[in-house]
């Protein structure tokens, strides 16, 4: 599985650091940092509901 | 599962809870009904980034590829506005032609309250995609743009037209705005939003009347307007449901799981509601709760689509708002009604970064954030486990 965030989209509304807080991080400069662009099977039901969560639709699961 | 699913409303719960059922196995036919003609979009953007001219209709739709809903076989009927529901025949009298359902979503949301005797002068409102569009433009350096209401809608409809140059006044009847949302010190810091972006914030003081002048206060006292834009809240979309048999109480009542309720004591088979318009037992807070809120459009969808196919969980969230003003961002995580006690532990939020925490009883029930993105976020598991009074403090590292 293979994430990516459209950063043009972002808003940093920090709601896929609610959902997966393993795989999305919001710091404090503002901006979303992804830890693991490639997370394994353990993480698929947490980063499929921060894709749903993001409000600008801004991350793509594919795998 | 093959049987036909409408979903009367086509904005984001009604999109939502369409694919949710599609990625859950549904496979009989879903009608999506919007009575809007546009493809289905978001609302966010339209007091923000679409109003300030930065964002374009891309950045609206509800699905990036506009084949989407029918790549998953969703069939969107736009301009079909639904104006009875008959649970006898289980059909959908609209404003062209009648759907019949063997499983039924009401996802109408709400529309925009307006004042009376407000129709002579430039008075805008701001909810559907129509709206933004024919604000926009009117939103130039220079104008005189008065927003009656300081709740989160008119407050970035200020925000905004200040980006754009114009002269702006939020004019709030209530003492304190967003009071019933955040608490009279919340609130109050908030509100400090306004003054400090240049923006004039009266409070206190009703509308008695917009003229072609501007607008008029109880006070007797006249604001010269160019533009008027009105945000004193919404109203549930139930017209339609009146004499159906389905309760409407201020939105549509449901149980536990988002099914709908009948005059009697059990539930209409078949027929759940989400979003806006959707009233639910939220069992976490032991609280009756109708939410406004984007997440909880895509949360309640979700759990919709699961009960229809026959899940029998409670919805049971911790809700969350958020909100861009100036340069701020606030964001809200839980239930602040009813609260015993506010504190600020970190920063300053009437200078508008800060965390605030609420309390009732010896329970943590609600986080407030001004741009403190990552600390908000990190109360999300505190408020989802039930975390105590004592256990937040301890996790912001002060003293009880």
């Amino acid at each position: 599985m293979k994430i990516t965030v459209d950063f043009d989209r972002c808003q940093s509304n920090a709601l896929c650091m609610s959902a997966a807080p393993e795989v999305f991080e919001v710091r404090d400069d503002g901006f979303l940092y992804i830890l693991i662009e490639e997370p394994g099977e353990e993480h698929r039901a947490k980063v499929t509901e921060a894709a749903m969560l993001c409000p600008t639709q801004a991350i793509t699961v594919e795998g | 599962m093959t049987s036909r699913v409408v979903i009367v409303g086509a904005s984001l719960a009604g999109v939502r809870c369409a694919e949710a059922l599609r990625r859950h196995g549904h496979e009989g036919p879903i009608a999506l009904l919007g009575a809007e003609s546009h493809r289905p979009y978001d609302r966010p953007p339209l007091s923000k980034q679409f109003l300030a001219g930065v964002a374009d209709h891309d950045r609206l739709w509800l699905t990036r590829a506009d084949t989407a809903l029918t790549d998953q076989e969703i069939i969107h009927h736009p301009g079909v506005t639904a104006k009875a529901l008959d649970l006898r025949t289980r059909t959908v009298h609209t404003s062209t032609d009648s759907f019949a359902f063997d499983s039924l979503v009401i996802a109408t949301g709400t529309s925009v309250r307006r004042l009376p005797h407000a129709d002579a002068a430039p008075v805008f409102t701001l909810r559907t995609l129509d709206d933004a569009e024919t604000l926009a433009p009117r939103l130039v350096e220079g104008a005189r743009v008065v927003v009656v209401g300081a709740g989160f809608i008119g407050s970035e409809v200020a925000s905004t037209a200040r980006s754009k140059g114009c002269e702006v006044t939020v004019v709030e009847a209530a003492p304190v705005p967003l009071e019933r949302q955040l608490g009279e010190a919340m609130g109050t810091a908030c509100a400090a939003l306004h003054e400090r972006n240049g923006t004039r914030l009266i409070v206190g003081i009703g509308v008695a009347s917009i003229e072609a002048d501007g607008v008029h206060l109880a006070d007797g006292s006249v604001i010269g307007a160019d533009v008027v834009v009105v945000g004193i809240g919404v109203a549930p979309n139930t017209a339609w449901l009146e004499g159906s048999g389905v309760v409407v109480a201020d939105g549509v009542l449901c149980d536990a799981t988002c099914r709908v309720v009948d005059g009697g004591n059990g539930v209409v088979e078949g027929v759940v509601a989400c979003g806006d318009v959707a009233r639910w037992p939220n069992d976490r807070y032991g609280e009756v709760m109708r939410i406004e809120h984007w997440t909880n459009a895509v949360e309640m969808a979700e759990h919709a689509a699961q009960t229809i196919l026959g899940g029998t969980e409670p919805f049971t969230p911790v809700p969350y708002f958020w909100s861009d003003q100036y340069s701020t961002k606030i964001q809200f995580l839980g239930r602040s009604t009813a609260f015993d006690e506010v504190r600020v532990i970190e920063g300053d939020p009437a200078a508008g970064v800060g965390v605030a925490l609420y309390r009732k009883g010896d329970r943590l029930v609600g986080a407030l954030g001004l741009n403190r993105i990552k600390a908000l976020m990190g109360y999300r598991p505190l408020l989802v486990d039930g975390a105590t009074w004592a256990t937040a403090l301890d996790h912001a590292g002060v003293a009880t």
